[in-house]
């Protein structure tokens, strides 16, 4: 595959890491019993240990450690039975502590790897270095009052899993797919919410271009980006940007930049010589972290299974090709919804091609018309078992089903209830449907010598006529073979 | 008059010899006084009478109901505003109480006002106060003594009977120091022991609340109400207290007792020295084993200290920055200029050099240098004391070189008022207890401490020399 991107005198290639800043799914915060629930109003989630105030002393909540034990073997990464948390210090305005307590040297978390898959059935392994954990900022305020800046503080002390990458990823569409990947991980484990636009999952990119072959390039880190869309523009602004700089003859200053979402381009927002000294040492108001091996094969066994084992598992036992497999194990409601409705009837399990459309493109396609979710699909899996199964039984064709599933939509109806207020069954019998077929013959001669000449593609006008008269509730596959029969017989 | 005791008031109450309301009127009476000696940050008589009013209507008994107690200003009280001794908290008045102070307010103690301090418990003679300095009670007319520090109030507060105890913190020698200087014991307990929750931290690592009282029984009972495990303190020790005071036992017969050899210290004042025999001589006619000892890496204890400490300073005092409560400069054009004049305004010039140096130390390119040795150096001063503690049961040691000096001496110069924490700090690094108490004088008729060091934990056997040799002096 061709990752290059052309500049105006060479080619070049892209080097990204990602650090991905996922905030732990947990009531309450990394150091305190504070709850952490989402657009609260300001300072309302603030305990004295939040506020930094004199004398207070962060105390570990377990919980948060069990998620990050929790994501690390979902990342099929080395979990550390000893960590130690360190102090992070800087002064910000909505930095109470005047320092953010972080894991330095001794991560919870170690090596690991996750793998991205593309559509054309290959797939890529990206290293991770580390996981660990930290606690977030408060809130600056900026646009409350044209000369003061407020903060909230009920972000500050909430706990994040800082995941990082090597730089393996080559594309925009790489990063897209890994940092996707990342938050199925995460959300099949429950760790995280992936609730992106809350910014319960964030990244910084580090960039860097270099001609195939050479060695790293200087890089540059952008900030803060927290949807998958900006990512990728940030990425292709940055690399360009970079490339028209190496290819004019300049070199790339080591910068921290930030991405403007409105205009799609990045600026620098501190050089290195601006780089902060955070002055890291081991807090001593928390004892290092130790784990047992006991305690992490107790959280080892109660993980659920994973997008990668979930899709293998699909693949061989419903015999799915490998794409259809990972679109329905790419989120875990996609895939709770597809085992919730194969699973609602015995007979679906040899139908599963058809369950994996009906979900992945007929209930998709309403979903995202009428904005919705599918965690709060109108249609419950239940009833779209329901629905395939009437047509796997040949009950309603599949061109009926269709406007039977907006009914349920709309309805709230399930689709018996549906097709027998409607009398919607398909019209099996096969006497009814040759008799049709004979009132049609009979009302145009002209079309049945046309077709005895040699015209076949007028089967299909015969096709239509037959299924108007019959509302469409003829089986077609009867319907075609009556059809045949009938006109050959005229020859 | 003679000072009385807690334990003999302790009795005089429950016989009814004297009110809770007599008691304290008497203390009121001495703290107003004593007003010169600045000793107190806080005071209001309003709010004794009003602590004295509630626990007359209160029936339950309480193991120190109505005994006056004195609260080092690093202690965060609600019903007293905290300072820390510090413009930046001139006028910060906590909403929580601090887990010490509560206990002590659980079993019924009336608290007299807060007690100055070196601004954030750093200095060796409560002379960095943003308050003032205060005067030891010992001092001659026109010749004003340091009472030590950095716990010099309540050490004053005790020595001029404006008290029945008090609460100070350690964290080289900020108890044991002052105590030797005003001639009180001081007792700093084990790292752990006393939880530091709603203590303005100054070295998380080193930080732990002790006792100041007239004598070793009494600083007993008060240690027992303090200490105990508290789940908001991660460093906080899950260990059982014992009854200190009814465990008391003097005889120390077949007891080994220590002497590091490192503690004999060039320049070292005479007077010193022979109290520190003077002690071992005691020791010895109980029938204690005398057991020379080496603590090979002392010399090393001061400058890792002042690596230390100050690094963790500079940390945990970067929360004083303008933004959420306390002092913020009038100044302000822009953020960093925020943190620049309230930090410049609102901290003295000892704070401000032991943020500079505890930076420094933790700056990139530095700490491997600094930080990392210091904390390597650490390890082996409290390796040290775990060998030694394998041939002796208790360490005796002076604990300050010298008895109370006048009031500005050593002011300009950090050098020799550091010099101060020589014989306490050691045993802080390792996070031992360690007491002081009176004995011996000068020949200007000053008070000098002997030090006495304990296994973690072991409290008990720090009460327990200490009690013989007190018994012994007296």
């Amino acid at each position: 595959m061709n990752n290059l991107i052309k500049g105006e005198k060479y080619d070049w290639e892209m080097v990204i890491g990602l650090e991905i800043h996922a905030q732990v799914k947990s009531n309450s915060k990394l150091f305190s019993s504070s709850s952490t629930k989402f657009g609260s109003s300001p300072n309302s989630q603030v305990s004295l240990v939040d506020a930094a105030m004199p004398g207070m002393l962060p105390v570990i909540n377990k919980y948060c450690v069990e998620q990050a034990v929790k994501t690390g073997i979902g990342l099929n990464a080395k979990i550390n039975n000893y960590s130690v948390f360190d102090r992070k210090n800087y002064f910000y305005a909505d930095l109470p502590q005047g320092y953010q307590i972080s894991q330095y040297k001794y991560p919870i978390v170690g090596e690991g790897k996750v793998t991205i898959d593309f559509k054309d059935g290959t797939s890529k392994d990206i290293r991770i270095v580390r996981l660990h954990l930290e606690q977030d900022a408060g809130k600056s305020l900026h646009d409350q009052n044209p000369s003061k800046t407020y903060v909230d503080l009920n972000r500050s002390g909430v706990a994040l899993m800082e995941i990082v990458s090597e730089p393996d990823i080559r594309t925009p569409d790489e990063a897209g797919m890994y940092i996707s990947k990342i938050r199925s991980i995460l959300m099949y484990l429950d760790t995280c919410d992936g609730n992106m636009q809350e910014g319960s999952l964030r990244a910084d990119v580090n960039i860097s271009v270099r001609k195939p072959g050479d060695e790293y390039g200087t890089r540059c880190e952008i900030k803060n980006l927290n949807s998958i869309k900006f990512i990728k523009q940030a990425i292709n602004y940055e690399a360009k940007r970079q490339i028209e700089i190496l290819e004019s003859g300049g070199s790339i200053e080591q910068n921290t930049m930030l991405f403007n979402t409105s205009t799609g381009k990045t600026r620098p927002m501190r050089n290195k010589e601006e780089a902060h000294d955070y002055r890291y040492f081991p807090d001593p108001d928390l004892l290092p972290l130790e784990i047992s091996k006991e305690e992490i094969g107790k959280i080892k066994s109660s993980i659920p299974e994973l997008p990668d084992e979930l899709k293998n598992k699909f693949i061989e036992t419903y015999k799915l090709s490998n794409y259809d497999a990972s679109v329905l194990t790419a989120e875990k409601q996609t895939s709770d919804y597809f085992n919730e409705t194969i699973n609602s009837d015995p007979e679906l399990k040899n139908h599963a091609k058809i369950v994996v459309n009906w979900i992945t493109s007929e209930l998709f396609s309403l979903l995202n018309k009428n904005n919705q979710d599918l965690n709060n699909s109108p249609v419950s899996p239940e009833n779209l078992g329901q629905l395939i199964k009437l047509i796997s039984t040949n009950e309603i064709s599949g061109k009926i089903a269709k406007d039977v599933l907006e009914d349920m939509f709309s309805s709230g109806k399930t689709a018996r209830q549906i097709v027998d207020e409607k009398g919607l069954q398909q019209v099996t019998d096969q006497g009814e449907i040759a008799k049709v077929i004979d009132e049609v013959i009979a009302e145009n001669p002209k079309m049945v010598e046309q077709y005895l000449a040699g015209k076949d593609k007028l089967l299909g006008f015969f096709v239509g006529q037959a299924m108007k008269l019959t509302k469409g509730k003829a089986n077609p596959k009867m319907l075609n073979d009556i059809l045949k029969q009938k006109l050959n017989k005229k020859n | 008059m003679s000072k009385s005791s807690l334990k003999q008031t302790l009795k005089d109450l429950e016989t009814k010899k004297i009110s809770i309301r007599e008691l304290n009127q008497d203390y009121l009476k001495r703290i107003k006084e004593k007003e010169n000696l600045n000793i107190f940050i806080h005071f209001s008589e309003e709010n004794v009478l009003k602590q004295i009013d509630n626990l007359e209507k209160d029936n339950s008994a309480k193991k120190l109901k109505g005994i006056p107690i004195a609260i080092k200003d690093l202690f965060c009280t609600k019903s007293m505003p905290t300072t820390a001794a510090s413009k930046i908290l001139e006028n910060f008045n906590p909403t929580y109480e601090s887990f010490v102070t509560q206990k002590l307010l659980d079993e019924g103690s009336i608290f007299v006002g807060k007690t100055n301090l070196d601004e954030f418990a750093m200095g060796s003679a409560t002379n960095t106060s943003f308050f003032g300095n205060t005067i030891n009670p010992l001092s001659k007319e026109n010749e004003p003594l340091a009472p030590g520090g950095s716990s010099g109030g309540s050490a004053a507060a005790v020595a001029a009977d404006l008290c029945l105890g008090a609460t100070g913190t350690d964290t080289g020698g900020s108890i044991r120091q002052p105590a030797s200087f005003c001639g009180v014991v001081g007792i700093k307990p084990t790292y752990g022991l006393c939880s530091r929750w709603g203590i303005a931290a100054f070295a998380s690592s080193l930080d732990q609340a002790g006792i100041f009282s007239h004598n070793v029984e009494d600083a007993s009972i008060l240690l027992q109400s303090i200490a105990g495990f508290d789940q908001r303190d991660s460093t906080s020790a899950k260990v059982d207290i014992p009854n200190y005071f009814e465990n008391l036992d003097d005889d120390l017969n077949g007891k080994t007792v220590g002497i590091p050899k490192e503690y004999s210290i060039d320049g070292t004042p005479m007077e010193i020295s022979q109290i520190w025999e003077d002690a071992i001589k005691v020791l010895e006619k109980k029938g204690v084993k005398i057991k020379n000892i080496s603590l090979p890496h002392t010399k090393y204890a001061l400058p890792t200290y002042y690596i230390i400490a100050p690094a963790e300073a500079s940390s945990n005092l970067a929360r004083y920055d303008g933004v959420k409560y306390g002092f913020r400069s009038d100044e302000i054009n822009s953020l960093d200029e925020m943190y620049e004049n309230t930090r410049a305004q609102g901290f003295g010039r000892e704070v401000k050099r032991r943020i500079l140096i505890g930076t420094y130390v933790l700056s990139a390119g530095y700490y491997d240098a600094y930080y990392l040795k210091a904390q390597k150096v650490r390890k082996l001063i409290a390796d040290d004391f775990n060998k030694a503690f394998k041939e002796c049961d208790f360490i005796v040691t002076p604990t300050a070189p010298s008895a109370a000096f006048p009031l500005n001496e050593k002011q300009n110069d950090p050098i020799k008022m550091y010099l101060n924490d020589v014989f306490t700090v050691p045993a802080s690094l390792a996070g031992l207890p360690g007491i002081s108490i009176p004995f011996g004088k000068d020949k200007n008729n000053l008070p000098l401490g002997i030090q006495i060091l304990g296994k973690h934990f072991d409290e008990q056997q720090v009460f327990n020399a200490a009690v013989s040799l007190e018994r012994s002096y007296e």
